[in-house]
Parts: structure tokens; sequence; C-alpha cells
């Protein structure tokens, strides 16, 4: 039987093709896997910082947007144990996507493009590790969400803090669709106006100091002597942040409290 | 273009079996057994006997999966942690090989001069207190929440200094994230404040045999009058 010539052609033809479809997979996958904005690292003072009071950021990247109802679907049908019905209870408390109709369906009245909340620490940790990224610690969290629209550090302006503030008497921001509020100095949304976010090491905030007696109920959140320690007394949007952190339990979940990943710059 | 269509599919399908590592959850379930004919519908049962209806013997499911109850670890036990340790004798363990005892916790830093001497006081007071016939049915661990500078040959010095290094006392290195977890599972807070500082929560934790936590004292010094009655209900 002769060799068709032509069938050789189109069988290399096709492995060039399959090549190319690879290569081009694996760069546009790992764009799409969700964006990162590149954050230059610096020093600041946080609300709450160590004895030194400055705090040194390394540079990192960090996700753009929340994590979505969207994309946490698709994580625990990759990851079955995260389900709703399959997590464990030490990882997790009896509110753990409680609004979810089932393991993989969400609730008619969720928007798919809104943040997931209701999330515990252990789940929003298991995420980030399974793109191969992690939470940002407070520190980072804080440095990047102390920006506005145009600047690094937009603490002293008035129209910054309002802006918090009044994004905490706004009802049911968690099911607005993720980039609807202001795209910051680093190209980053969402830090605020539409949820809380996890943070790697929230349980460093001891905002009362060595008891956790006194931080694991709601009525402590507004304890005026936890202020005492914080650099600015004024940064009560702020104080806020670290009150919940304070109070928060790693297995926790709440509506209004979701996360997003970063990773290290190489 | 047919072979593009075919290549990508290809891809697609190469694509999901991507899923992060330990993403099939381990089975650890104690046998189960059910009706061959079904004639009770799914009703399954832990131990073998006969259908009620048919009285056909039990059959057990998923014989693969069996292990003995032993093995068996609940949803809220801290042996769900996978994360690698290293004793004060150098030995690298998972909690889980702490099984089987009852567990006193508490987290410390050797260099520390303010809380912790109180917290480790309050540790050997409790092991004073407790009969020295059950010793072995119980276990004293203290986690480091400095693993830098809490090598095995510190917590191995700090050990011998405090005259806790009999059988029943363990000193655990981990790694910085191993010990933020186990922090959270105990809901244990604590923030490094300088290089060689920390401030923490002042909690002792005690977890059964299955490593369930059952008790938690907060504070220094305070009466462990409590908590060591729970600890003689557990060794009972």
């Amino acid at each position: 039987m002769p060799i068709n010539k032509e069938h050789i052609s189109s069988v290399n033809k096709a492995i060039v093709r399959w090549g190319i479809c690879f290569v081009l997979f694996w760069t546009t996958h790992a764009d799409c896997q969700s964006k990162m904005a590149f954050i230059t690292g610096g020093t600041y003072v946080p609300l709450y910082g160590r004895d030194s009071l400055q705090v040194t950021i390394s540079n990192f990247f960090m996700d753009v947007y929340p994590i979505t109802n969207e994309e946490f679907v698709a994580f625990v049908r990759k990851n079955p144990k995260w389900k709703k019905s399959k997590a464990k209870k030490l990882f997790v408390d009896g509110n753990y996507l409680v609004q979810w109709k089932s393991d993989i369906e969400l609730d008619s009245s969720q928007n798919l493009k809104a943040p997931v909340t209701s999330i515990s620490w252990f789940a929003a940790i298991a995420y980030c590790d399974c793109q191969g990224k992690r939470l940002p610690t407070v520190d980072e969290w804080e440095y990047v969400a102390m920006a506005n629209e145009n600047l690094a550090d937009a603490r002293p302006l008035k129209t910054y803090n309002q802006f918090i503030l009044s994004w905490y008497e706004k009802p049911k921001t968690y099911n607005n669709s993720i980039g609807s509020t202001f795209k910051n100095y680093w190209g980053v949304y969402d830090l605020h106006g539409l949820v809380w976010e996890w943070t790697s090491d929230f349980n460093s905030v001891l905002v009362s100091g060595e008891s956790r007696k006194d931080v694991d109920k709601d009525s402590n959140l507004f304890c005026g002597s936890a202020a005492i320690g914080a650099t600015d007394l004024m940064n009560y949007a702020a104080f806020m942040r670290y009150a919940i952190r304070g109070s928060s339990k790693a297995k926790y979940t709440m509506r209004n409290l979701g996360f997003r990943c970063v990773k290290d710059k190489n | 273009m047919r072979n593009i269509q075919y290549i990508l599919i290809f891809i697609g399908i190469l694509l999901l079996q991507f899923s992060c590592r330990d993403g099939a959850a381990k089975n650890n379930g104690v046998a189960i057994f059910e009706c061959p004919m079904h004639c009770e519908g799914d009703i399954t049962y832990n131990e073998p006997g006969n259908c009620k209806i048919c009285k056909m013997d039990l059959m057990e499911v998923a014989k693969s999966v069996r292990k003995v109850e032993a093995d068996y670890i609940s949803e809220e036990s801290i042996f769900n942690l996978t994360t690698k340790w290293v004793t004060e004798e150098n030995r690298t363990i998972e909690l889980k090989d702490l099984k089987g005892k009852t567990l006193v916790m508490v987290m410390i830093y050797t260099t520390c001069k303010a809380a912790c001497p109180r917290l480790v006081a309050d540790m050997r007071n409790i092991e004073k207190q407790l009969p020295q016939e059950n010793r072995k049915n119980m276990h004293f661990v203290l986690v480091s929440i400095d693993p830098e500078t809490d090598t095995p040959e510190h917590l191995k010095a700090f050990a011998l200094e405090n005259q806790m290094d009999e059988e029943h006392w363990t000193f655990l290195q981990g790694t910085k994230d191993g010990v933020r977890e186990f922090a959270n599972v105990l809901a244990m807070k604590y923030k490094q404040i300088s290089p060689i500082d920390f401030s923490h929560s002042n909690i002792i934790s005690v977890l059964n045999a299955k490593g369930e936590l059952i008790h938690q004292q907060e504070g220094l010094g305070v009466d462990n009058k409590e908590t060591i009655l729970k600890i003689k209900e557990l060794i009972r």
C-alpha cells in the first residue's frame, strides 16, 4: 500500500497545531484564571501595627476582584470536600453557603457575579491554595485598601472615609456584581463597597489585649477602650474592620464576608 | 478545522482531570451493611445481620473502604489537620499520631518572659493534680507560636530546664501556616509584635482521645478546678 504523502503532511500539521494550541492554552489560561494587579511594596503605618508602628510590605500581586459565586461553584465542583453538605464541622459553621439551594446551585435571588460570601477562613484558604495563591495578610490588605482612585494612601481624605462609612449604611451590597465600585490606584476593585474580606492572619488582631474573653460578642465591637492603641483614632472605618477580625473565628461564616487571593512576586 | 476541534475537545477533557490535590475526600467510614435485595430501599446498618423482610444475610457495602473504627476521625476532630510537626526529640509527626490519649494543649514560645512562664506553670500545676496512675492515658502538648526560633533543640532545652521532659510531655514546632491553622482551630489569637515578642491569648485546651475539643481554660493563674474535673472525666 503506497504511503499517502498528503496524509503525512496532515498529521504533521495536526501535531504543529496541537502544539500551538497547547502553548496558547497555557498562556491564556494563566491569564483568565483571574486578573491580578501588581502592588509595589512600601512602608506605611497601619491602624494597629507592631512596636515600630511602621510596617513594610513586599511586592505582590492581588486579585483585581473578589472571588465570585460563580467561581466558587466551579471550585466546589472540583473539590467535593468543600461542598456545603461535605465540609467538615471543624472547618465551617452551620451557615456555610447557607443561601445555596444545593451543593452546586445558588438560590435564584443570588447573583452569580456577586462576591461569594458565607464562607469560612478555611474554605477561603483552600480556594486560594488551589489556585497556587494565598490569602493576603491584614497588613497587605490594608495597604492596598488605603488607596482611592488616584492616591496610594487616601486615608487623610474626608471623601475616602465618607465613602466607606456610607457603604456600611447600605444594605445588601453583597449581592452586587464585582467591579461595581471604584477602581483604585493599584487597579484593584471592590475593596470597599461590596463585602468585607478574609485575611490570612485575621487572628492576629487582639483588639482588647491578652484575653479574648471580651471580644467574642458583637456588643464589644463598639467598645471605645479598644480603640486605644490605634494610631488614628479618627479612622473609624478601619477600626470596624479590625473589630470584625478580632471577633471572628476561622470557621465562622458571614453574609457580608468574602475574600480574594494574592500571590508573591516569585 | 476538524483537527482543531478534536484538539480542543482533547484539551478540554485533559482540563477536567485537573483539580486540587487531595480532591477526592478520603473515605474514613466504618463498615456499612445493606440488604442485597434492597427490601428496605436505601436503609443501611452498621453491623452484619439479616434483612428483616427477606431474611437474607446483609451484605457489606464498599468493602474496600472499610477501616477499623479506631481510625475514624470525626468532623470536629483536630486530627483532620494534616500538617507536619517536629517534636523536641526531632521526630516528624502529624497531630493524629497523638490519637488515643486525652490531650491538654497550650500555645507558647520559649523566649517569652511575660505570660508563657505562668502558662507553663499552669500546665504543670494541672499535671500535678491528676492521678499518677492515669498518666499513660494523657498527653501534655506545648505548641510553639514562634516556629522560627523554637527549633527542636530549643524546645528540648526548654523541656529539660522546666522538668517537662518525661514521656507525657511533647513540644511541637510547626510551619508558619501550620501554626496559624492550628491556632484557628482552637480559636487562639496571636500576633508578632517585635522580632522576639508575641502577644497571644492565654488558653489551655482539653481534647478527648478522638481529638475533639472538650474544654478551654482562659486567662493566667486562674482556678483550674473545672479543667481538672474535665480531664478526670476523660481519663477515667
